[in-house]
């Protein structure tokens, strides 16, 4: 009797305590958030204190030039200006890009595809979707920007060279368009799938009263699939955005780096997370340091903004279904 | 009238063809240039690989030859401390989301931590941990990479672990715990070892995902042209060397590089594959 109830109280005890072992681990994934958002908000207030809100909305002017100047750091002249415009830049191209064809892709794998291609075809996306981003920088490099260089840029001065948006000036190949396009194959994968994990979440009984009131396949898909399953796509595709907001390696192997804001989307430009790349490691002086600090710490900001808006969104629409795709 | 209706249901044919000429045509738009990719990295990758790829370290530049051994030892070395960090921490995690927390508001919170952590840029991570490891050190090293490397492979170990969990059926639980065992080891050795295949190629592929990491490494591995290894120094990584070498304007680095690549794209085809493998059998069948 005895020993048994000794056993009993030694389990109870074990119980707890593995309880609270595993809610501590869980606790710590918390922790890490705060610790990293502490950390950034420390280092950043060197910069804060010295340029506050003008950091990310203002430019310098050239004393000698009188030009527009953004980031100086021998004179100590720091400004965000080009790292956000490049950022939103190559973002918003990539999403014009992949958007389109993502949902094309998920909409052909959800509602046409054959049985036996379904497999096959979703086995790549995952891969492609794990393929290392450097890997795809120096894809770009040796392939996609010498194929800009010498054919597609060219072109499209030639032929839209009018909007000033596509100007001849840049011989590298390098620059906005080359970070958009890497950009959109990276993001494609992700924004594809997740579409498709929506559209399968949307009941059989909608398809079948849609078809049953005659509708063709497409009505079917655009008035029962689509119509039903947007908030979850539109979370896909700000998902695939907060991807490409961040994405540093290969952005930073195309985009040319230089700090400055052109039209011209041929132009090297620079973006948030590959000026950190850059220069971080040489940073001259605390000034320096703590401006690209702050730099990461806006990118922490927005993308925990942008990630969490996007999850609630595909939650919303997927919740309680059940899940096929990851 | 009649005409009028014909021509309706021949706009709505037309219309439907196209939407499926464009479905079709976006899928092929997107799987060509995919699949070329894919296949050119394998390519350039294999013509570029050799014995001395392994077991050499870099030539100065100028002398042809030399290999990646500093690259891929440091790899391990970096892979090494991640997983004793990540794996651990993450799988505890999801043990607490998948068996105490079902439901909880404490449970859902995490959970949703895990996602937004998952998609905190590399970069960032990268300063935040120079800022944590590497300024109260005083330099670079192997340890600091190690611990940025850790923290990344929480949340997909913590979510792959509870979604390989929630798929053992609950009546194993019941039958354990019938049995009087208690719950602990109820939750070790039955459900997690039921799960086990499915946790251990989760734990591989957030492995391959982080070992293709080149943006947390910058500023905490930092890199190292010899051997190293000693875990207070810096030391090389693959993708560092890969985007260093990518970068630079001598071919015979260039050649290392897409070998290098090569390298990384196998481990993460390999976990791919493996995960997909277990998924689709026995009780894990549908998981993840």
């Amino acid at each position: 009797m005895r020993k048994y109830l000794l056993a009993r109280g030694n389990s109870a005890l074990a119980d707890r305590g593995f309880h609270w072992l595993m809610v501590l681990c869980a606790l710590t994934i918390f922790g890490i958030v705060v610790l990293i958002a502490f950390e950034l908000v420390v280092r950043s207030k060197l910069a804060w204190g010295k340029f506050g809100f003008d950091f990310f909305f203002k430019a310098f002017t050239d004393p000698y030039t009188n030009l527009p100047m953004y980031w100086d750091p021998v004179n100590g002249h720091f400004s965000a200006l080009p790292f956000l415009y490049g950022t939103l830049v190559s973002s918003f191209l990539a999403l014009l890009l992949a958007v389109p064809l993502a949902i094309g892709v998920a909409v052909f794998l959800t509602e046409m595809c054959p049985r036996a291609l379904r497999g096959p075809l979703a086995f790549i996306t995952e891969l492609l979707a794990a393929i290392p981003s450097v890997i795809y920088g120096l894809w770009a490099v040796f392939v996609l920007v010498p194929l800009l260089r010498e054919h597609v840029n060219p072109w499209l001065t030639k032929l839209l060279g009018w909007t000033g948006f596509f100007g001849d000036s840049n011989p590298t190949g390098l620059g906005f368009v080359a970070a958009g396009i890497i950009l959109a194959i990276m993001i494609l994968p992700i924004v594809s799938s997740l579409t498709r994990e929506v559209m399968t979440a949307v009941p059989h009984s909608q398809r079948e009263a849609v078809l049953a009131l005659g509708a063709t396949r497409w009505e079917m898909i655009s008035m029962g699939v689509l119509r039903n399953a947007r908030i979850g796509i539109v979370g896909a595709v700000i998902l695939g955005l907060g991807r490409a907001l961040g994405e540093t390696m290969a952005v930073t192997m195309v985009i040319g780096n230089s700090p400055e804001i052109h039209q011209s989307l041929l132009e090297n430009g620079s973006s948030m997370a590959s000026v950190i790349a850059n220069e971080f490691a040489e940073a001259s002086g605390d000034l320096h340091l703590s401006a690209l600090m702050e730099l990461g710490l806006a990118l922490f900001i927005v993308t925990i903004i942008v990630n969490a808006f996007a999850r609630l969104l595909v939650w919303a629409v997927t919740r309680g279904a059940p899940s096929s795709a990851h | 009238m009649r005409d009028e209706h014909k021509l309706k249901a021949r706009i709505r044919a037309l219309s439907d063809g196209a939407a499926t000429g464009l479905a079709i045509l976006s899928t092929v738009l997107v799987v060509a240039p995919l699949v070329a990719i894919f296949v050119y990295l394998v390519y350039k990758g294999a013509s570029s690989l050799n014995l001395a790829f392994f077991i050499e370290v870099p030539k100065p530049v100028g002398e042809s030859g030399g290999g990646m051994a500093n690259a891929i030892v440091g790899s391990a070395i970096l892979l090494g401390i991640g997983s004793l960090i990540g794996v651990p921490v993450g799988i505890s995690g999801g043990i607490f989301l998948a068996e105490f927390g079902r439901g909880t508001k404490l449970a859902n919170a995490v959970r949703f931590t895990a996602d937004v952590l998952n998609g905190v840029p590399s970069i960032v991570m990268g300063i935040a941990v120079y800022s944590l490891v590497v300024v109260p050190q005083g330099h670079f090293s192997a340890f600091s990479g190690g611990v940025a490397l850790g923290i990344m492979m929480i949340p997909t170990v913590c979510r792959t672990t509870e979604e390989m969990l929630l798929m053992v059926p609950n009546a194993v639980r019941e039958a354990a715990l019938a049995l009087g065992v208690p719950n602990w080891r109820s939750v070790l050795a039955i459900t997690v070892r039921t799960a086990s295949p499915g946790i251990i190629t989760g734990c591989m592929l957030a492995f391959a995902r982080v070992a293709g990491e080149t943006a947390p490494l910058i500023f905490t591995a930092f890199g190292n042209v010899g051997r190293n290894m000693r875990l207070d120094e810096p030391i090389a990584a693959l993708p560092l060397q890969i985007y260093v070498y990518a970068l630079s304007p001598y071919d015979d680095w260039h050649r290392l590089a897409w070998a290098g690549s090569l390298v990384l794209i196998v481990l993460i085809v390999l976990a791919v594959s493996l995960v997909r493998y277990v998924t689709s059998r026995g009780v894990l069948k549908g998981a993840s």
